[in-house]
């Protein structure tokens, strides 16, 4: 894409530097934390150490015994106001503090309300809770089996642990490809907890204010205006009027999807709040973080893959338990119990595909969320590249060449998923020849048959990736009704200077810079002259906030319409001031000019000020629009990355030597952020490939549940990322711009598991469950008799 | 129990529990939030400051520890309006995106550059790696403080 405007302007192309930027490397931002407000209490929780107890009694004498401890809130108390269950995205419902039993370790017993941090917390220790331990269910398929007991009994007549039943697609269809089929491949793989650690941990501010009735709320939230309206639609009964509620999302450090959900700790803050009419925060410590807030993925899955023998692809065949914990709490806006899982066919062109899902209770904390992807996005791409591989392997063709052969075709866009999915555009091989060209992929290959007779081990893994962003349109996706448009409210002032408000809410995406270039790009007005706020719901347009990379593609939209709504009024005011007719006017980024008479021209400096001094008669002042977009496809974001690793025989370390990763997301609006949420991904790919799980006991104690054991890979472990890029655009965003922020890390995690499972195939190695630790490697090594 | 010190070039004192954390006192109690919370098992590096020149990670150290040495926040890295090269590199190179980890980071990095004048990229990775940063993937605050580096051995301050 060439550029349209110049570097003083700093529309889409340019590698603006951020607008974010001079106050965070000052240390002056503002997260939740950094507010302290006059007379302030803090909140502190005690937490359950049995994964599935009864609560016999809850005694809070010795808390309420220290001096400055206020008050010990628990389920029966929130119970008087109907407010100690909550519902959750998925017409579920979950404790805010429990009445009768917990249900996961770590869950919300009981809040300590004090005048200072350390004193909350002391009182959290000096609460004494007697419980009677239950029997505790962890593992999913055995809380689907007969007898298995049953967890949610305060559902009635609910007799099992089974949430609910997805499936799609064309089941006949697909067992008649799999009964015809020359070669079929079947894998089960496990997707495991994780969490996403962003480095702020989740918290707010309450302050309620009983003279006005007004509820303000600092919070470590994604979603602002969708948080306000579900605070009122829970807490209506008890008097909190929407447009007596305020939600404030300030600086945000890292979302990744974990600052979607409503947590009990911000609903019990806020009834402190109401009820004492004094500021209540509460933050919650990194354990907590870990050990309570939503999970991410945890998918048990099965997939077979059938093929001809020339390995041409025709079918898949999917089934899958997703272990949802205590509560299906899962952040998930689209119609689809299992979110957009059905992309599951991924960049191929299978005519036959059939999935289903089924949502399982077990002792552990409800979810899910995303981790940097798109609703369980990351668990189709990890299914169908580690399918592809197993299936090209089999084959014994290159899995690069089997890629190639069974892409969908350039010409095939828009194309038609078996499952149901239009994909807008793609050009799959143009990013994989060019993956394989930046890597030197023929040499590697040849090296690795090198190695390999000298029994070394070399992998090399491919995944070649569609992603599908952009929540979304409201045929596929709501919250509550609430359908899934994004907004743009921009106000030009007399002197062209601009002030835009946006419905979503960055957390390091650096939305103040390009916002600002994209109205820089519309109206030729300079980025340096634009200032982009988001996050306060008094102040901004209703959105329905920023994940799923949907932040470019409603948002970033939203703010072009109404820039071009902005234009077509200054085009109106130009003639009016030119003395000529609307369509004799050419427009260039930042001014109108009559036709053939170019120095007759007004600036867009020049319109505004006319506005609101010297505007047509019978045209009401001001320049000012606003866009709510509800965009009419998802976007779908591609690309081929390729992984080289070396094992270690004696140590089973997997060393990832070289990773390039080839993106296209569309129009680019500024590169170098592009570059740096890819980068950004790679390494939240990285993660659960090689490092990150949460797991559990049989007792359902948390394995993984503080950052001694739950291993975020730091500069060391972390390769130096190689990227590049194709651009094809999104045919119907109106930059022609596609989310990126999340393809790296629904794309990594397979390139680095077929590399592994690349180096050991000789060794009859066929898959390898993430995180592939040294420690699962080595002993595969032993197993196989590689090492001793 | 009495606390004295100074933090970037000012004196304060305090009256503090002896428990008090020094992330808490620097946060809480003399307002310089700067330095940020991550964890608390002194994994992250968010609260890193610098006690009499050395990187210390703050949510691991009582206040009370600091009594009568000199601590460098984030706050003390621009001077008279300057910012410091490793804050202009940051900016530069792209090296933060949510800014959370930023300022222990840039603290590390300004440590970490005056003992080591002309680091490998190994160096840089090595000398980070008590610093988690979950947002930009560390290649470009490698490359952020290679720009830092190269900017001190010009003769930057």
């Amino acid at each position: 894409m060439s550029l349209r405007t110049p570097p003083e302007i700093g529309g889409m192309g340019h590698s603006v530097k951020r607008k974010e930027d001079p106050r965070f490397i000052r240390g002056k931002g503002t997260y939740v934390d950094d507010i302290q407000l006059p007379g302030m209490l803090y909140l502190d929780i005690v937490r359950s150490p049995y994964a599935h107890a009864k609560i016999k009694n809850i005694d809070a004498t010795k808390a309420l015994a220290i001096p400055g401890v206020l008050a010990v809130i628990t389920g029966q108390d929130l119970a008087k106001y109907n407010l100690h269950w909550m519902p959750t995205l998925m017409s579920d419902t979950q404790m805010v503090l429990p009445v009768e039993k917990v249900m996961y370790q770590a869950q919300e017993v009981a809040a300590v309300l004090a005048t200072e941090r350390y004193i909350a917390a002391d009182g959290a220790a000096a609460v004494e809770v007697d419980y009677e331990p239950l029997p505790v269910v962890v593992d999913p398929k055995k809380a689907l089996a007969p007898g298995a007991p049953v967890l949610r009994t305060d559902k009635k007549d609910k007799k099992d642990n089974h949430i609910w039943h997805w499936e799609w697609g064309d089941r006949a269809a697909t067992d008649r490809a799999f009964q015809d089929a020359q070669v079929t491949v079947e894998q089960d793989i496990y997707i495991p907890r994780i969490h996403v650690a962003s480095i702020e941990t989740c918290g707010c501010i309450a302050q309620y204010d009983k003279v006005m009735g007004k509820l303000t709320v600092w919070m470590t939230t994604q979603a602002p205006h969708a948080i306000r309206t579900v605070f009122a639609l829970v807490a209506g009964h008890v008097g909190l009027a929407e447009h007596k509620i305020r939600i404030i999302s300030p600086d945000i450090g890292g979302g990744f999807g974990g600052k979607v959900p409503v947590y009990p700790g911000y609903v019990i803050a806020v009834a402190a709040s109401v009820l004492t009419g004094k500021p209540v925060k509460w933050m919650e410590d990194r354990m907590e973080n870990l050990q309570a807030d939503s999970f991410a993925r945890d998918y048990h899955i099965t997939a077979q893959i059938a093929a001809k023998e020339d390995g041409t692809l025709t079918a898949l065949r999917i089934k899958t338990i997703a272990d949802h914990g205590y509560a299906d709490a899962a952040a998930n806006p689209s119609k689809f119990p299992a979110g957009l899982f059905h992309i599951c066919t991924g960049s191929y062109d299978f005519k036959a595909a059939h999935v289903e899902v089924d949502g399982v209770y077990t002792n552990k904390p409800p979810g899910g969320i995303a981790y940097r992807c798109s609703f369980r996005v990351t668990e189709a791409v990890h299914t169908i590249e580690r399918m592809a591989d197993l299936m090209a392997h089999q084959l014994g063709m290159d899995p690069a060449e089997f890629r190639l052969k069974n892409f969908i075709k350039p010409d095939q866009f828009p194309y038609k998923s078996a499952l149901g999915w239009e994909y807008d555009s793609g050009n799959y091989a143009g990013a994989l020849h060019k993956a394989m060209e930046k890597i030197g992929y023929g040499d590697l290959r040849r090296e690795q048959a090198e190695k390999r007779k000298k029994g070394e081990l070399m992998g090399i893994g491919i995944s070649s990736f569609t992603e599908i962003v952009g929540a979304g349109p409201s045929k596929h996706f709501d919250i509550l009704g609430l359908k899934m448009f994004d907004s743009a409210e921009i106000r030009i002032h007399p002197t062209g200077k601009v002030i835009a408000r946006f419905g979503t809410r960055s957390q390091g995406q650096g939305h103040e810079t390009t916002y600002a270039q994209i109205i820089a790009e519309e109206l030729g007005i300079p980025v340096a002259d634009i200032q982009v706020e988001e996050g306060d719901t008094d102040t901004a347009p209703y959105g329905l906030g920023t994940y799923a990379s949907r932040s470019t593609p409603v948002a970033g939209a939203a703010g072009a319409m109404a820039s071009r709504k902005i234009r077509d009024k200054a085009r109106k005011i130009a003639a009016y001031l030119l003395e000529a007719a609307e369509d004799d006017l050419a427009w260039e980024p930042g001014k109108f000019s009559v036709k053939g008479t170019p120095s007759r021209s007004k600036t867009i400096q020049e319109i505004a000020f006319a506005a609101y001094t010297n505007h047509p008669p019978g045209m009401e002042a001001g320049l000012e629009a606003v866009s709510y977009y509800d965009p009419p496809n998802l976007t779908y974001p591609f690309g081929s990355y390729i992984c080289v690793v070396d094992i270690d025989k004696g140590t089973g370390e997997v060393k990832v030597r070289r990773f390039v990763a080839v993106d296209d997301c569309g129009n680019i609006i500024n590169p170098m952020i592009v570059e740096g949420q890819i980068h950004g991904g790679l390494t939240m790919g990285l993660a659960p490939a090689l490092f990150e799980e949460i797991s559990y006991d049989e007792q359902g104690n948390i394995q993984g549940g503080s950052f001694i054991d739950y291993l975020l890979p730091t500069a060391v472990e972390t390769p130096k990322w190689e990227t590049d890029k194709t651009t094809t655009p999104s045919p119907h965003h109106p930059l022609g711009a596609k989310g990126v922020g999340e393809s790296a890390t629904v794309g990594a995690p397979a390139a680095i598991a077929n590399a592994v499972v690349d180096a050991l195939w000789h060794l009859g190695v066929r898959h390898v469950d993430i995180p592939i630790t040294s420690d699962k490697v080595w002993k595969l090594l032993r197993e196989k008799g590689v090492t001793e | 129990m009495h606390v004295q010190v100074t933090i970037n070039g000012e004196k304060h004192q305090a009256d503090v529990e002896p428990r008090l954390l020094l992330v808490h006192l620097i946060r809480e109690v003399l307002r310089l939030t700067g330095t940020h919370i991550g964890c608390d098992t002194t994994h992250c590096g968010a609260c890193t400051v610098l006690l009499d020149g050395r990187p210390v990670k703050s949510c691991t150290v009582f206040a009370v520890q600091a009594h009568g040495r000199e601590i460098m926040t984030v706050e003390g890295l621009e001077r008279d309006g300057t910012l410091h090269p490793v804050q202009e590199g940051f900016m530069q190179e792209h090296g933060l995106q949510c800014g959370y980890c930023t300022p222990g980071m840039l603290m590390t990095s300004y440590a970490f550059l005056k003992k080591t004048p002309n680091p490998t990229e190994e160096e840089i990775r090595w000398a980070i790696s008590g610093n988690l940063c979950r947002c930009t993937g560390y290649v470009n605050i490698v490359k952020s403080i290679e720009y830092a580096a190269a900017k001190l051995r010009q003769g930057g301050r």
